[in-house]
């Protein structure tokens, strides 16, 4: 408030004064803005190089996947008339395309076939419609066969029936715009059907309920992070140095272990036949022919996550209760505060900056994390990027991948808007 | 389909000349000299005893024949991913990838991969025979060259089953006989199949049940009588490592992980080849190499994939070669000095009763029945 | 020591020791009245802070018993034993309003919301922050944040209120007009103050009586003037106030006053304090204002001295002389108007009075 009628008050001076100069006559202004911009550029200059580096390395790679999960150019570069001649045919009407769009179509394939490019296509359209991949193959080892002098429709349903199919046509007409909306669809469950845009076959629904999942278990993961971080940030904060460094070097102790290593002590400690089991079998707790299903679920998933993540909840935790006064503490109980009410009330509400930093560090490795789920996941603890890492790497569809990684994206951007209008983003510490 | 047909002749060969024919090493063609070649190349394979067997075979001839330096990489796993980014980036520093035959497909099929003329580009058999007619149909088409044959097939601890051990792959989906858990490979691949044939399907008609959507129903009501006890794997060391440590009673992987569990590891594991499902295993060539780079790495091919070598791989690992002529040259163990023969997937006493798997056929549908699988294992 | 019957704090042979070898308070016997303001004062490591914590609760005593209001207290846990209590950084609650850190107490205390807001208030009012309610305690200056910090420990009326280097925070002039402030604020709600600092005039200016602690002891209890009159021992007349000091052997004693030879060979007479016999060495501490400089022949102890430097400082002046061997003697002269006729290098007669000057302990 103070600044604003400072600032106010300064507005009016400078409108009740007269334009002020330097000594050489230049406009007070202009000079100084002259020699702040020399400033701003030097500061420029300095992060240049990060600038140029983020741009390069995160910038351009996201734009390039945003492009990827909306571009399409391969139909209509690869089958340039037939995309013409198909826009003409109406894929309702119930007939399949008159004779020229089949002329089209064998003039685009042998330029096609020449390049080598037919079987990418079939690729591509293989996605919307099974099948696709094979057709292509196959009428390109028959082209060469082709007689321009012959009906071409009539060649092509003998290459495979499959060209007499209304369905094969409506596909790649649907698919010749340069841009689609079919793998945005498809990472919702959607599809695009002669009937609109319709919910896909309930066997084939995967995606939304991944994306939940991923989210409900990321939210797990942090809270379970919370609940284990919070004790030992607060050990780590109040022990002496010695021991707190000690402690320190238990707590990154996961980052210096080597994923595989890690990952196979968790399963000896927790599979059926597993250290934990053959105890609690041991003490009596559990039968023997009834043990613990503790991996290759989700249970499994949250405990080895929560493991290598907890250090980026205990940090960020740690570096502020080490700023918060122990005199706080004193000062409440002189008040007549018992140890829970200091706690709750004083000492718990000046870590929130912690708990919220942490946590939203913890949630977005969470949310991103492929590795820890597929080894200890088995089927119910995979997560949505296990899909993505799936698409980008086996079945190389990109713009799948590209689509289910931009709506990841976008939520967790959404995520963190809704973490700035509740907590307030000014509210977090990370040291 | 020829296919079967081919491995059971290469098969019936090895037994038949089996051990006698260690000598014939000698026996190699000369190397015909490489002009314009680069002198360094990368060959990317999955690492492990595979690699290890490969190196033993045909790296360290060649690089002791021509000099060559060898940069090895283990990337095979995401070996079709990271040829087309490398494509794209116009940057390829692959020369040579060892890939299994759907991989090939895919690569042939995006235009990321060189042909290979079998004729004039790869080494002739012994006999004269030309290296496409020695492969047959294993050369699932021209960028792909095959060198093993391998196969998924069951492994099973031999102290769990009792006295009746199983030997069918339709015990794998009986609980009551064979209770305790099983591990699958997360994949459709293969599965699908197994349950369709264990749901009385004959095994010719598996991939047209397969392809309407009441066959796939049909196999997922197959699969979901075992769900329960599945243990999904995604990486070929797991299962053995689950047998070992009996999280599970039955599993399928690759069977050379089972071999160097049994054999190597002495484990109380015990192979299952009913209905193993074949498989394959070769080199392609990277589109978008330079003209040296090309010219050493299709080199290195024919030399790595002539009758000798191929047998001489056969030495460290139980997998098969992938040429008819090289049958006959399979061996001994080099270190345990077994017959390698008996623990090939091809030796006619394991592929009694084989499956096929299709490579076109999963090309095409691949996409659409993972989604249809990842659903069912979601639910 | 003789005990205050219902005092409102007492140390009965307390010790305390944080590491099992050195006694950091070693047998503090203490009793300190109902509205009284003590203060502990001492340099730092004294022992005086942990006395503070010990009696808040914050460290227990490892031999010995606290009582309040004659209740033994070891045992008793902080929040039960309704002491108030003053930080030195404050120890304001960030996360808080200033009313709602005044409130705080009082929530504990399961007090209606009316009452509260009453109480908040005219605590406030009482150290003239009544706007200040809405604000968070890092809006706030220094000064108003120490205030804040007083009110806060007595919103819920404590019999006791423990103040721990409250002013060190703020700057000179601050620190003289909060010392008045907190002077009043006792003055009128009569409770008991027990008051740590460093600063010997903070300790004089607000004080009834002060604990001076040095090696984990208290040297000497007292109130102000006393303490700076009577020093108990030379430490004590080191520590507060200025001081000359000077050397020597205990020649005769007769009655409260000896005569002592100085290592110079200059004879005085002095107070006797604390020593015993004749032989005895001694050092005698004369306060720089009780020299006389301008006409000294009446005095008791006359000796001449070499004035070494002459410091203006309005009010007075500070002539820094070598006198019997000391070349750090000062005087401080009044300021009576007249200029007088006196250089460096000069030399010139000065004397003080036998009471003036004390016979103390030798420190080596």
């Amino acid at each position: 408030m103070v600044d604003q009628t400072a600032s106010n008050s300064q507005l009016q001076a400078q409108d009740n004064v007269s334009l002020l100069t330097t000594h050489d006559g230049q406009p007070l202004k202009k000079s100084l803005a002259k020699a702040l911009r020399r400033e701003k550029l030097r500061a420029l200059l300095l992060i240049a190089p990060l600038l140029l580096f983020i741009f390069l390395t995160f910038i351009l790679p996201i734009a390039d996947m945003l492009m990827r999960s909306v571009e399409n150019d391969i139909v209509s570069n690869t089958l340039p008339q037939a995309v013409v001649e198909l826009q003409a045919w109406d894929p309702q009407s119930g007939e399949l395309p008159p004779e020229s769009a089949y002329v089209a179509l064998a003039a685009d394939l042998k330029i096609a076939v020449k390049e080598k490019i037919h079987t990418r296509l079939g690729s591509r359209l293989n996605y919307d419609k099974a099948g696709m991949s094979g057709l292509f193959r196959k009428t390109g080892r028959e082209m060469r066969k082709f007689d321009d002098n012959q009906p071409a429709k009539d060649q092509f349903i003998s290459f495979d029936k499959d060209w007499g199919e209304i369905e094969t046509f409506t596909v790649i007409r649907r698919l010749s715009p340069n841009y689609t909306d079919s793998y945005f669809l498809s990472s919702v469950d959607r599809e695009r059907t002669s009937l609109g845009v319709q919910m896909k076959p309930e066997n084939e629904q995967i995606y939304i309920k991944l994306f939940i999942r991923t989210i409900m278990m990321s939210i797990l993961i942090t809270l379970s992070c919370v609940l284990l971080g919070y004790p030992v940030a607060y050990l780590l904060a109040t022990l002496p140095t010695k021991s707190s460094n000690m402690l320190l070097i238990l707590v990154l102790l996961p980052f210096w272990t080597s994923l595989l290593v890690r990952t196979s002590a968790w399963k000896v400690l927790l599979q059926q036949q597993g250290v934990i089991n053959d105890l609690l079998v041991w003490i009596g707790i559990i039968a023997d022919d009834n043990r613990l299903v503790m991996i290759n679920n989700m249970t499994g998933t949250i405990i080895a996550m929560t493991h290598i993540l907890l250090p980026f909840m205990i940090l960020p935790l740690y570096s502020v209760m080490k700023t918060i006064s122990p005199s706080f503490v004193r000062a409440s109980k002189s008040m007549g505060a018992t140890d829970w009410t200091t706690f709750w009330k004083i000492y718990f509400p000046n870590t929130i900056p912690g708990i919220g930093a942490g946590s939203i560090l913890v949630f977005i490795l969470a949310i991103g994390y492929y590795i820890t789920p597929e080894l200890v996941g088995g089927t119910s603890g995979v997560f949505i990027s296990n899909r993505i890492a799936y698409h980008i790497s086996s079945s190389l569809n990109w713009g799948l991948a590209a689509a289910l990684g931009a709506i990841l994206l976008f939520l967790v951007l959404a995520l963190y808007w809704v973490y700035d209008r509740i907590v307030g983003i000014d509210n977090v510490k990370l040291g | 389909m020829n296919f079967k047909s081919l491995l059971m002749s290469t098969a019936a060969a090895s037994v038949m000349l089996g051990a006698s024919s260690i000598a014939a090493t000698s026996g190699s063609h000369e190397m015909a000299p490489c002009d314009n070649c680069a002198n360094e190349m990368t060959i990317v394979s999955w690492g492990g005893a595979y690699s290890a067997s490969q190196k033993a075979a045909y790296d360290d001839p060649y690089a002791a024949a021509t000099g060559v330096k060898i940069i090895n990489d283990e990337s095979s796993a995401e070996a079709v991913a990271k040829i087309r980014a490398m494509n794209e980036a116009g940057n390829v520093t692959w020369d040579v990838v060892d890939v299994v035959a759907a991989d090939a497909l895919r690569l042939c099929d995006e235009g990321l991969a060189e042909e290979i003329d079998g004729a004039t580009e790869l080494a002739a058999a012994p006999d004269g025979t030309s290296a496409d007619d020695d492969f047959g149909a294993l050369r699932v088409n021209e960028c792909f060259v095959p060198q093993i044959v391998y196969s998924t097939t069951f492994g099973y601890r031999t102290d769990k089953v009792g006295d009746t051990p199983p030997t069918t792959v339709c015990d794998v989906f009986d609980t009551t006989k064979y209770p305790g858990k099983r591990a699958l490979q997360k994949r459709p691949i293969d599965n699908m199949e197994w349950a369709l044939y264990c749901d009385g399907v004959a095994k010719d008609k598996i991939y047209e049940v397969l392809g309407t959507d009441e066959g796939v129903a049909q196999a997922f009501a197959k699969l979901d009588t075992i769900k329960g006890d599945v243990v999904w794997w995604s990486a070929g060391a797991e299962t053995p490592q689950l047998l070992a440590d009996g999280e599970v009673v039955m599993g399928s992987t690759f069977n050379g992980r089972l071999f160097s569990a049994i054999v190597e590891q002495k484990q109380p594991i015990a192979m299952l080849w009913d209905m193993q499902s074949f498989d394959l295993d070769g080199w392609i060539i990277p589109k978008g190499l330079s003209p040296e780079r090309l010219a050493r790495a299709k080199h290195y091919v024919k030399f790595a994939t002539d009758t000798q070598r191929l047998a001489d791989q056969s030495k460290y690992i139980s997998y098969g070669p992938a040429r008819k002529s090289s049958a006959p040259l399979v061996g001994k163990h080099e270190t345990l000095g077994i017959d390698m023969g008996p623990h090939m997937p091809t030796d006619p006493a394991n592929s009694s009763n084989v499956h096929l798997y299709d490579y076109g056929w999963w090309a095409d549908n691949r996409d659409d029945l993972d989604a249809k699988f990842q659903a069912w294992l979601a639910k | 020591m003789s005990s205050i019957k219902g005092a409102a704090v007492r140390f009965e042979k307390v010790q305390k020791s944080y590491d099992g070898e050195n006694l950091v308070v070693k047998d503090l016997n203490l009793d300190i009245a109902p509205g009284e303001f003590l203060t502990m004062l001492g340099p730092s490591g004294s022992g005086k802070t942990t006395c503070l914590m010990m009696l808040a609760g914050f460290e227990p005593a490892t031999h010995g018993e606290i009582f309040l209001n004659d209740k033994p207290i070891n045992n008793v846990p902080p929040y039960k034993r309704g002491i108030g209590m003053v930080f030195q950084n404050y120890a304001l609650f960030p996360h808080m309003s200033v009313a709602e850190n005044l409130a705080f107490p009082l929530q504990i205390r399961k007090m209606n919301k009316a009452d509260q807001e009453a109480k908040v208030k005219r605590a406030l009012e009482m150290v003239e922050l009544g706007a200040f309610g809405n604000r968070r305690p890092a809006q706030l200056s220094g000064g108003q944040q120490q205030r804040v910090a007083v009110a806060r420990a007595l919103v819920f009326d404590p019999e006791l209120v423990l103040m721990d280097e409250p002013l060190g925070a703020l700057d000179k002039q601050l620190r003289e007009q909060m010392q008045y402030e907190i002077k009043h604020i006792h003055e009128n709600l009569g409770v008991s103050v027990v008051y740590v600092t460093h600063d010997q005039t903070e300790a004089l200016t607000m004080s009834d009586r002060v604990a001076v602690f040095e090696d984990g002891r208290i040297q000497q209890l007292s109130p102000p003037n006393v303490l700076y009159e009577s020093p108990k021992n030379s430490f004590v007349a080191q520590f507060i106030g200025e001081n000359n000091k000077l050397s020597g052997t205990v020649t005769a004693i007769n009655g409260d006053v000896c005569e002592v030879k100085l290592d110079d060979g200059t004879m005085l007479k002095a107070e006797v304090v604390n020593v015993s016999k004749v032989g005895e060495r001694t050092l005698i501490s004369l306060r720089p204002e009780r020299v006389e400089f301008d006409d000294p022949s009446k005095q008791e102890n006359v000796v001449e001295g070499k004035i070494l430097e002459i410091l203006y400082l309005g009010d007075h002046l500070r002539v820094v002389m070598s006198v019997c061997g000391n070349p750090e003697f000062i005087v401080k002269v009044r300021n009576r108007g007249q200029t007088r006729p006196m250089k460096a290098g000069e030399t010139h007669k000065i004397g003080w009075a036998a009471h003036d000057c004390k016979a103390l302990d030798s420190v080596q």
